[in-house]
């Protein structure tokens, strides 16, 4: 079964092409080809992640381009990484299809997003399963190119569209460096293939700056992928996407892809201290201003935003401090409470009629059971309570943070997670305790100074003509067609049941790598690949970090549930800090200002350029030769006279002609 | 003896009168008129040629006979024509024949 793990990507890529041709036709039906496509490559995945754990890597590679005495080759390996991989994408990726049935099925276009979704899927398999870094890249913009699509997918809204723009740009900048560093490490070991890489590193064929080059420059990739510091900015404005997009890849998959990266490349970042340092850094950092700013967001999608940035800063910072099976166990247990958390969101949106400001509900407890229960879940989960996914990887982040890193990290990563517990729980307690306040719907919010999405597209849905043409009955639009009065009640089947899955992974997810089980995970991660000797922390550890989780939540429950503290008390302590928190660190400002001004500035340089000079130059012999063109034109007007003339005329240049140049008057 | 130049410059002249009025008359007659002179303007350079010339022979005297026969051949077709045009468009003005133009 493992030969045919390259089955795993092309189910969807099938669903994909059906949809694409016939997708018309099937309108709403659409969503059971991507389901079916998904379903098929789960179960698929899940035989080869058996097979894997009682076998060997398979790898299956034949030769793409020969030239001279390089090959590239183009191929798929089923490493233990993979394998993980596999289970988690696929998995995801299908139950954000089912969700996507109920979520997307008044939309006119559900079937281009099956289609897109299918296209994501493929690619992010076919990133997953590529044997050689070449093939990785080429996945690598593939999955990038389908985030601009997904995330753009309403582009009648003009966030979405600028929001898209941001995404795919932002992300292209690290792009770059990762396709220097992977054609320098190319030059150096004449082979894109992962074991010749680990093997030229291991055997010393490639000198230390170099290595440390390379590591950052690949690091670059991984920092616009997976949105760390300072490439973060376009992972909010992702959330412009439909809430399933958000769920499946800036959450789940896409964005831990620069994780799986650096997890692929690992002996490489091993064999540079600066590199790992640089990494374990930037990670830190990520993680803590990330946190910082979903302390004080409104819309719950940038809540879950800031926080998976922060979580990614987290994985970063745990492979930075050597910690590369805490690093990628908590991409994975990540990515099952993070989904299960958007997509809770995503019904708790599609509940109260498409608003996601989180100071417009409230009191959904007892109206929406399920969801109410898993995000409670997916919440306890990312806090890191035992017995949950989120304690068990969190814990050895912070261990490889402490006996690894510095003090410095390892604070850094503390304040982290007790900002993690605050920050979700004060949106679990926002969103579903107290009252319901979404019952009086007007602008009330719409000038402060806050994100707030929803308003912002009311605004967008009037300024827009295009939008009343695009469909009057997508619910992107939807204070035409719901009545706002209505109370949100639990949502079908088709969303509670992924949520279900979600959370019962969330639960059990953390268990693959029990310390009293001798860490099963980590024997199986770390086989076939160099990666040196994991930290564990002691108990004290476990405790500490309980502690921490616990205070946040505590924290939480007393501003936002009891409210024993008042919601604003540190707002009114310290505005200054809170006004800067809530612009963003005013990161998108400066950007702005340093980078995306001079460069539109450059480009209008160019451009008045190329309209006064060049295209002067070309229009100016064009023109001339048309107003010849016209006055010749004029003289051909039928009559035997003229042209007599003309000619006679012609006739005695070209005698004058022969007499000056043959010499007859010299 | 008459010089040669004195022949080419009549001949030089009755040719530009003719091509005058080729260019200029808009009766068709006259234009007809205005080829004849402008062949026999080169007649009177092929005779002067072949009498008094630097290699004096016969053959511009037959070439000579010969445009006049081809002349008068086509003033015949020439004033066909002209009547076949004239009537089928009523007019042998040369300016409102201007179908050339498509």
């Amino acid at each position: 079964m493992i030969q045919n793990a390259w089955l795993i990507p092309v189910f969807p890529l099938i669903a994909f092409l059906i949809l694409l041709f016939i997708g018309r036709f099937l309108k709403e039906k659409s969503s059971y080809v991507g389901i079916t496509a998904l379903a098929l490559s789960f179960i698929l995945s899940v035989m080869v992640l058996f097979e894997r754990i009682g076998g060997e890597t398979y790898t299956y590679v034949i030769d793409w381009i020969t030239f001279g005495e390089l090959t590239i080759s183009m191929g798929y390996e089923v490493t233990p990484l993979n394998a993980m991989m596999l289970i988690v994408v696929t998995l995801v990726s299908l139950v954000v299809h089912i969700f996507s049935r109920e979520y997307m099925h008044d939309d006119k276009r559900i079937h281009i997003f099956f289609a897109y979704l299918g296209l994501f899927s493929f690619s992010m398999l076919g990133l997953i399963l590529a044997p050689n870094v070449l093939q990785l890249f080429i996945f690598w913009e593939l999955v990038g190119l389908m985030s601009y699509l997904l995330v753009g997918f309403w582009y009648f809204k003009p966030e979405a569209a600028a929001a898209a723009k941001k995404a795919f740009l932002t992300t292209r900048i690290g792009d770059v460096g990762l396709l220097i560093g992977l054609v320098i490490l190319f030059n150096q070991t004449g082979s894109f293939d992962y074991a010749d890489i680990y093997a030229a590193v291991e055997g010393g064929m490639i000198n230390e700056t170099l290595i440390t080059t390379i590591a950052l420059l690949i690091f670059m990739g991984a920092v616009g992928k997976s949105a760390q510091f300072p490439l973060h900015v376009w992972l909010p404005d992702a959330m412009e996407g439909p809430t399933p997009v958000s769920a499946l890849i800036h959450a789940a998959t896409m964005v831990a892809a620069g994780v799986y990266l650096v997890g692929v490349m690992y002996p490489l970042f091993l064999a540079s201290s600066t590199a790992m340092t640089v990494v374990a850094y930037t990670g830190a950092i990520t993680a803590f201003f990330a946190a910082t700013m979903a302390l004080v967001m409104t819309d719950i999608k940038r809540v879950l935003a800031y926080s998976t940035i922060s979580q990614l800063g987290f994985m970063i910072l745990a492979l930075g401090t050597a910690g590369y099976v805490a690093g990628l166990f908590h991409l994975m247990t990540h990515a099952f409470f993070k989904a299960l958390l958007f997509l809770g969101a995503g019904s708790v949106i599609y509940a109260v009629h498409h608003r996601q400001d989180i100071r417009d509900m409230g009191g959904l407890w007892g109206k929406m059971k399920i969801t109410s229960i898993t995000f409670l879940i997916g919440a306890l989960a990312i806090s890191g309570v035992f017995p949950l996914a989120g304690f068990w990887s969190k814990e050895e982040i912070l261990a490889s943070a402490l006996l690894n890193g510095d003090g410095f990290l390892f604070t850094i990563a503390l304040v982290t997670a007790f900002m993690t517990a605050f920050y979700m729980f004060r949106l679990f307690f926002k969103t579903f305790t107290g009252e319901y306040r979404g019952g009086d719907h007007d602008d009330a919010h719409a000038n402060d100074p806050g994100v707030d999405a929803y308003g912002a597209a009311d605004v967008a849905e009037a300024d827009n003509p295009r939008d009343d043409s695009m469909d009057e009955e997508t619910h992107v639009s939807p204070a035409e067609d719901h009545d706002h009065h209505d109370s949100p009640k639990e949502n079908s089947g088709f969303m509670t049941f992924p949520l279900i899955v979600l959370a019962s992974m969330a639960v059990v997810a953390g268990f693959v790598n029990l310390p009293f089980l001798g860490y099963p995970l980590e024997g199986f991660l770390t086989e076939g690949i160099n990666v040196g000797s994991q930290p564990h922390g002691e108990l004290w550890l476990a405790f500490v970090s309980l502690a921490v989780a616990g205070a946040g939540i505590a924290l939480a429950w007393a501003m936002y549930y009891k409210g024993s503290i008042s919601e604003d008390y540190f707002a009114s302590k310290a505005p200054g800090v809170h006004k800067l928190l809530i612009n963003k660190y005013y990161l998108d400002e400066v950007y702005t200002a340093v980078f995306v001004r001079p460069t539109v500035a450059i480009g209008r340089f160019f451009w008045e350029m190329d309209k006064s000079i060049v295209d002067g130059i070309v229009n100016l012999i064009g023109r001339s030769t048309s107003s010849t063109g016209r006055t010749a034109g004029r003289r051909h007007n039928g009559q035997l006279q003229t042209y007599g003339l003309v000619s006679i005329l012609g006739g005695i240049v070209v005698i004058a002609l022969a007499f000056v140049l043959r010499g007859y008057f010299g | 003896m008459v010089p040669i130049t004195l022949f080419l410059a009549l001949a030089a002249i009755l040719f530009c009168i003719g091509l005058y009025g080729v260019l200029t008359r808009r009766h068709l007659v006259i234009v007809l008129a205005s080829i004849e002179i402008m062949l026999n303007s080169v007649n009177i350079n092929l005779v002067a040629f072949s009498a008094i010339g630097p290699f004096a022979n016969i053959s511009g005297q037959v070439f000579s006979l010969f445009i006049i026969t081809v002349a008068a051949a086509e003033a015949a077709v020439g004033l066909a024509i002209l009547i076949a045009l004239y009537r089928n468009r009523n007019s042998i003005d040369v300016i409102k024949h201007d179908l050339l133009r498509w």
